[in-house]
This record gives C-alpha cells, structure tokens and sequence, in this order.
C-alpha cells in the first residue's frame, strides 16, 4: 500500500503522483470513473498499474487517497 | 563546427563511455542521450535520479544542502541550525547569493552561520543538551528572530538523537516555531531528497499555524513559490506582477519570512517558478487549501510574455488588460537589447549543467539571443523534469543526467560549445581548456537574470563573457606556431 495523489493534468485528464517515490505519471485508464464508483485499477501511461478502493469520486482534485500496486513499471 | 546528426552524438556518447569498465559503461549508458522531440515519456530514453557511481566525479550536493542551503536557508528572519559539525555550514555559508533587505545580526540571518559544532563528545554522548542550551543561547542573542529551524547534518542520525523532543520543548519555552528538519545529508541520492524533506516540515511546522487567524485579502493575491532570489531574481520578478496589478503576499524564499510562508495558504494562486524543489508545498496547498498552481518561466522575453498571459489568464479583465499593457510597455526596451546584443551572439552553442529549473527555463532566453543550447543536463532531476526538457530542446541535442567530471569534459571538448554554463566546480577547469564560461548557479555574481530587468543584465553577461578578448590570449607566446 502507498499514499498516491490523483490530480487533473493540463489536457483534463488524471494524472498520477507518488510521493515516496517522487514519480510523476499520466494515468491512462481508470477501471472505475462515475460520481458514484470510482477507482479501481489504474493503468500508468509508464506502464505500472495501481488499484484504488473503488469508492465515491472525490469532490475536488488533487486528492490523496492509498493504493496497492499491482505491477510496476522498473 | 555545424550541428551533429542523430548518429554522430550517439557515437559520441559510445565513444566516452568506452574508457569505462563493462558495470560502470551499462549505469552511465542509461544516463546520456541523445534527445528526440517526438518521445513523450523521458523515462524511454534516460534515466535519472539514481544513486551516483562510487568512483566517478559527480557534482551532486546532499540533502542536507537541498534543506539547509536551497529551502530554508534563505527564509530571513528564522535562524537556521546546522546541527552537527561546523564544517557542512560553515563551508557552504552565504555561497548562494540570496539577497534580502535586513539588518543582519538583527532581525534578519541570511549571511550568518549558525552551529552546534558537534566534537567528539556530542557524538559519543549525544548532543541533544546541546542543542537545547543552544536555542536558549539564540534566544537571548538575538531576540528579534521569529523562529528557529534545525537542520540535521549526517551524524544527527547516526546518533539518534530526538531534535523532535528538544524542539517541542524549546518552541513552548520560546513561544515561537522550532522546526526540526531530518535532512541528513545521507538521505536520498542528491540534494533533491533534501527539498522534499524540507517541504514536509514546512508542511507540518509552519503551514498550518495561521490557518485561523483573520487576514485581509484582494482577488489578486498571489505567492512566488520556488524562487530564492539569487542576485535579487525575486525582486525583479514581482515589480512586473505588481506591475500586471497582482499583489505578492509571499516570497518563498528568497528574502522571504516566516510570516509570509504562514499566509500562503491565504492566496489565489501560487506561481511556481522551481518546480523541482517546491513542487511538493504546491500540491500539498492545491489539495488541503485548493489553490491552484502554476509553472512559469521568467527567463528571455519570450517565455515571460508567455507565462504572464497564462497567469493573467487566471483572473479578470483588468489583469489581462494590465498586462497587455506590461507586455507593450517593456517590448521595445527588449528589442533594444536583443538589437545591441544579437548581433554579437547570433549563432554561438551554449552545453548546460545545472540543477533544479535552469537546464531548460533559460534556453527561451539563449534562443532570444539568437544562440543554440546544444546540450544540457540536470544534477538532481527527475523523470518530470526531463519530460519537460524533451520539448525544449532541439532534435539530436545532448541530453545528461548526474554527468560526471569525464564525461563532461569530453563531451565539451568534442562538441566545441562556444559557452559552458554550470557551477563553480567546472567553472576553472573549462576556462583552462580556453572556453568561455558562466556559473549558472550564482549567476557569477552577477544578477538578475529573472524577468524583463534580468535579461538585459543575462544578455550583458553571456556577450561580457563570450566576447572577451582574454580567451585569445591564453596559448603563451613560446607555445605559438610561428
Ligand atoms: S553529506 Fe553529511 S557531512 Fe557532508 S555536507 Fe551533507 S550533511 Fe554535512
């Protein structure tokens, strides 16, 4: 598990960034994407994936939220 | 020399890393490239932020210099403890230039060197007394500081002592922040890690602490995040803000104070000029306090013109209006500098290396010069920041990360640049070797290079150097063909 933030990138889409690590990447899909789910498997334009606890999208971005990786990308 | 093709600067990084071992040539391969405008991901073609080779001469400084030296040094009116032996502060003291108005002694510190010059016994038996009667000491000295900041060197950790007890204690007794900051200078693997810690405490220490207090605000104010004002680059950056009608309520921090970075949170926007080094601070206030950030570039006045209309874009008419007007006003002064010094430098190839934002914010100001950065590289960069210098650059351009004293120099020899920019490790060498060269981190004592004022004094410098009649002097007359 890893403390992520999730932010809007310039283009309008998310965007992913891990603090620990200081890795900043696009987010090319989330599984999960409506106001009321959200989350699930994120799958990094680098190549790594997350999963986020599906849940209620959050009101306002950049949000902080714990994420288990699944598979990275190095 | 005219430019190298795409082939030509990949044989010539082969051709440096030949001299190494088989381990050694496989790391460093994966620090050079050769840059390609169309990769979207820098992480394809180089790597970086990754611990240095023991053996090769890197040009890295610690996290203790990323805390002490860059992020909280400059902060005027805190007194900062190098906690530990005398000689990490004392040999860097005063050597980044951060200019503030201040009485020094007083009631601002910037200049002064304060230690626990840590000696055998502090080590055996733990300084953490020390450093108590050290606050203590301050305290009486110079009653007109607003803060105090401990900035752990390496055996702090070693050690184990607990700044985080002494500091809570202190700060009661004071009545005023005492930040511990665990910024050894072991962690992490350049100065970069020394930002992000540095951040975090501010984060955790300072950020927070006016949160409820009344402050009278305007639509338009707005922070310089990320600019130390070497040479007095802060100053010249908010004139032309306040100029635009904006209202600075923060200078982080360059003659920044504690009470300015406590009212952040107060702010419209944060304008991020480092992103390297505050980066952290700003996404941390974009998700606690919703304030937007921005990257903007103040070097050459193309990119200035750029990064006002994107900031005037953030607010109402009478701003964009306003800067309409600033752009007008300042235009023709900076033709009249492009027109003195162009001519002079038109066609000249500049090779970077610097830290933090420079490697690719003052190429806009090179190319208003008419001049080529053909190559450039970061000490302590990251994946983002190089995915932000792909675009910068020209096709087939030098790309290096974490160079090293050797390669540095081959590729300089090799690539012929008629200006080398970077510290003052490589100024000496690089001027021994005939080649023209500035320090890009102290500005070479010069400054502002920041905005409309510090390009006419950039553009003054880069001619001043490049054009000096010494560098044809440096072959001795015996040493001449005849
Ligand atoms: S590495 Fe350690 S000992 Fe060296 S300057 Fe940094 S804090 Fe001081």
């Amino acid at each position: 598990m890893a403390n992520i933030m999730i932010q809007r990138d310039s283009k309008g889409g998310y965007q992913f960034y891990l603090p620990k690590r200081d890795l900043e990447d696009g987010i090319d899909s989330m599984e999960f994407d409506t106001p009321e789910k959200w989350g699930g498997e994120i799958k990094l334009s680098g190549g790594g994936t997350y999963y986020i606890e599906p849940q209620p999208a959050p009101a306002r971005l950049p949000f902080s939220v714990r994420a288990k990786r699944i598979d990275a990308a190095e | 020399m005219t430019a190298m093709t795409r082939e030509e600067t990949q044989a010539l990084i082969q051709e440096v890393l030949e001299v190494y071992p088989e381990k050694a040539r496989k790391d460093r391969e994966k620090h050079l490239a050769v840059n390609d405008q169309s990769v979207e991901q820098s992480k394809k073609c180089i790597t970086s932020n990754r611990k240095s080779l023991p053996g090769v001469m890197t040009i890295r400084g610690c996290a203790y210099a990323g805390s002490k030296g860059v992020v909280w040094g400059p902060i005027k009116d805190m007194i900062h403890i190098s906690h530990g032996p005398v000689g990490c502060g004392q040999y860097s003291r005063a050597g980044r230039r951060n200019y503030y108005v201040g009485t020094t002694g007083v009631n601002a510190f910037g200049t002064m060197n304060f230690t626990s010059d840590f000696q055998e016994k502090d080590i055996v038996f733990g300084g953490d007394k020390k450093l108590a009667k050290l606050i203590t000491e301050i305290e009486g000295l110079f009653p007109l500081h607003k803060g105090i900041s401990i900035q752990s060197e390496c055996p702090i950790g070693l050690i184990g002592d607990d700044i985080e007890a002494v500091s809570k204690k202190a700060a009661k007794e004071l009545n005023k922040p005492v930040v511990p900051v665990r910024c050894e200078g072991f962690r992490g693997v350049s100065q970069s890690l020394g930002h992000h810690i540095a951040n975090d405490a501010i984060r955790d220490w300072v950020l927070g602490n006016r949160d409820t207090s009344a402050f009278e605000s305007t639509p338009y104010d707005v922070t310089i995040i990320g600019d130390y004002n070497i040479g007095g680059d802060a100053w010249a950056t908010r004139t032309i803000l306040e100029e635009m009608g904006l209202r600075v309520i923060a200078q982080w921090s360059g003659d920044g104070t504690l009470a300015e970075m406590e009212n952040t949170p107060k702010a419209k926007l944060n304008l991020l000029h480092c992103y390297r080094s505050m980066n952290y601070i700003s996404r941390h206030m974009e998700e606690k306090y919703g304030i937007p950030y921005m990257e903007y570039n103040f070097f050459g006045p193309t990119k200035i013109e750029n990064s006002l209309r994107e900031i005037a874009a953030f607010f109402d008419d009478t701003i964009k209006a306003n800067t309409e007007k600033v752009i007008a006003k300042y235009k023709p002064m900076m033709q009249a500098v492009i027109d003195k010094y162009k001519p002079r430098l038109e066609g000249k190839r500049v090779m970077l290396y610097v830290g933090g934002l420079r490697p690719r914010h003052v190429i806009g100001a090179y190319e208003d010069l008419g001049m080529e950065v053909v190559g450039t590289g970061y000490e302590f960069g990251h994946n983002d920041d190089y995915d932000r210098t792909i675009k910068e650059m020209g096709n087939a351009t030098l790309l290096y990360d974490d160079v090293t004293g050797l390669e540095f120099e081959e590729f300089v020899k090799r690539v012929k640049p008629d200006l080398v920019g970077s510290g003052i490790k490589e100024k000496f060498i690089f001027q021994k070797m005939g080649i023209p060269f500035r320090q890009m981190h102290s500005w070479d004592y010069s400054g502002p290079y920041h905005s409309y004022d510090g390009f006419a004094i950039f553009a003054r410098d880069m001619d001043m150097t490049l054009n000096n009649p010494c560098w044809s002097q440096l072959t001795p007359p015996w040493k001449k063909a005849a």
